[in-house]
């Protein structure tokens, strides 16, 4: 397997409880080329889960390993695409984006030739000596996105990538990404908790429990061939899977708000014109 | 015991062409820009040490935190003490009225350096001296600029105070002059060129300089 993750178990100390236990006993294989998701509520260990890959945090127990070596550390091989952008701003669009092919000893004519095509893949030519705060919200996604790639990561980890940009940026980043994707064939990370985000992305989606974060199910599935429309098969598995993770949002509204609540059900909300005519 | 304000500009015109005061601004800016220099490098350095160890905040963070609400004229008496009614005492509290407030500054800059900032770089590869050269310095560049601004100001005024009681030259050891010759045209000439030299160093040089950064970086 390419990327394995082998009984990953992470705590972390709370005020009042002690350890809080935020993964148990993970066990996942993401295959090359995959496009991977995992949804869950907040809260449930997700994000943590992509910075032990990333080698930003240390697991407690298990291991993770990449083509068979373990993964100790931050390194270039898994680059993460984070929720900001997080460009630096001292740097011009494509001093961000040649900042880490400099750092792995890539001469300077070269990294620029080679950040150039990446940032027309994501059609920013035009904004290359641009600094970041000039550009908006989905175009630093983009360069944030073509920072990452242009690394050849052996793993793209994306932590909620898209999840502060609106509705229409994201559908159209949504598609650029599938593109991408297809087109560099690079195994991707994706960590989200918009179910119809992992179900339009990704082929396998890994549904999460919370408190402590297990894997409850797995789901495969053929990507939309766009990463907009929704069709018959999306749906069908979105609702399956929000019925999956009812109980667990239940359980962390429980939690914060109080045992007597409880969540509303049939809570998947669809507009007249989905509903096939029934109420004529 | 009030000139006239011919009278002052006259004296300013013939101490500047005559050498009396531009002499007297050279020696200030000197002592200024070596104090102030040295200031910063220390005050960065310090600044470093107490970002990068818990304990070194701890015992260091605090003691600076409390050195620096002495104000530098009060090393004075010490620094004669120590190295003599000289330059070099003068040197000394120029140098000592900067260094904390910079101190300050530094480690509140690099503390503040986000996160996302010190994950990407991590991610992308960096680390050690890089990390520290590309990531942490240039991200707590507007912090250590309001820093510069405010060692500048409280080092000029450690050095006003110093030449005006230490002597050896210089716009304080000039007012001083004019004060014992009973020349008050020259004491308020000097008093001018001070406000003219400050107020130049804070418009022109450092507010000018922290737009410059604001502006490349989108902070309004």
């Amino acid at each position: 397997m390419y990327l394995t993750i082998d009984g990953i178990e992470k705590s972390f100390p709370h005020a009042e409880k002690g350890q809080v236990k935020v993964l148990d006993n993970i066990q996942l294989e993401v295959e090359k080329g995959q496009f991977v998701s995992i949804v869950g509520p907040s809260g449930c260990g997700k994000s943590t889960l992509l910075y032990l890959i990333a080698g930003l945090e240390k697991a407690d127990k298990g291991e993770i390993r990449i083509e068979g070596k373990k993964v100790t550390d931050a390194g270039p091989d898994r680059v993460v695409v984070f929720q900001e952008a997080g460009l630096f701003p001292w740097l011009t669009v494509l001093e961000n984006v040649t900042y880490g092919l400099l750092l792995k000893g890539m001469a300077k004519g070269e990294a620029q030739d080679k950040a150039k095509d990446m940032l027309k893949m994501v059609h920013l030519s035009n904004y290359i000596d641009s600094y970041p705060h000039q550009l908006s919200g989905g175009m630093k996604q983009r360069v944030s996105i073509a920072r990452a790639l242009v690394m050849e990561p052996a793993v793209l980890l994306m932590d909620e990538p898209f999840a502060a940009l609106d509705e229409q940026t994201r559908m159209v980043l949504h598609h650029e990404l599938l593109e991408i994707w297809r087109k560099t064939k690079v195994t991707i990370f994706f960590i989200t908790h918009n179910i119809r985000e992992a179900v339009l992305l990704s082929e396998k989606i890994v549904v999460f429990e919370t408190r402590p974060g297990k894997i409850k199910s797995t789901h495969t599935m053929k990507t939309s061939t766009d990463g907009i429309t929704p069709n018959d098969v999306t749906f069908h598995l979105e609702k399956v899977i929000l019925a999956e993770l009812q109980g667990e949002i239940e359980k962390v509204l429980k939690e914060e708000m109080g045992d007597d609540y409880i969540l509303e059900t049939d809570p998947l909300h669809r507009a007249t014109s989905g509903d096939m005519g029934s109420n004529i | 015991m009030f000139p006239t304000l011919t009278q002052v500009l006259q004296t300013l015109f013939s101490g500047i062409t005559s050498g009396q005061i531009t002499t007297a601004i050279v020696t200030s800016m000197a002592r200024l820009l070596i104090g102030f220099l040295i200031a910063v490098v220390v005050g960065v350095f310090l600044g470093y040490l107490i970002w990068r160890s818990k304990l070194v905040e701890d015992t260091l963070g605090f003691l600076i935190t409390a050195l620096q609400s002495i104000p530098s004229i009060v090393w004075f008496p010490l620094a004669i003490i120590w190295f003599g009614l000289n330059n070099f005492s003068i040197l000394f509290i120029v140098t000592i009225g900067a260094t904390w407030t910079m101190t300050i500054s530094a480690t509140s800059g690099f503390k503040n350096v986000p996160s996302l900032y010190q994950r990407v770089a991590k991610t992308l590869g960096s680390s050690g001296f890089h990390f520290l050269r590309t990531v942490i310095l240039p991200a707590s560049v507007p912090q250590i600029i309001s820093g510069l601004r405010i060692a500048w100001a409280f080092s000029w005024r450690a050095l006003m105070a110093g030449e005006l009681l230490g002597g050896g030259g210089g716009l304080g050891h000039l007012l001083e002059t004019g004060r014992s010759l009973g020349q008050m045209d020259l004491v308020i000439s000097v008093m001018i060129i001070i406000g003219v030299i400050g107020t130049i160093m804070d418009n022109l040089v450092f507010l000018r300089l922290e737009r410059s950064v604001q502006k490349k970086w989108g902070i309004h």
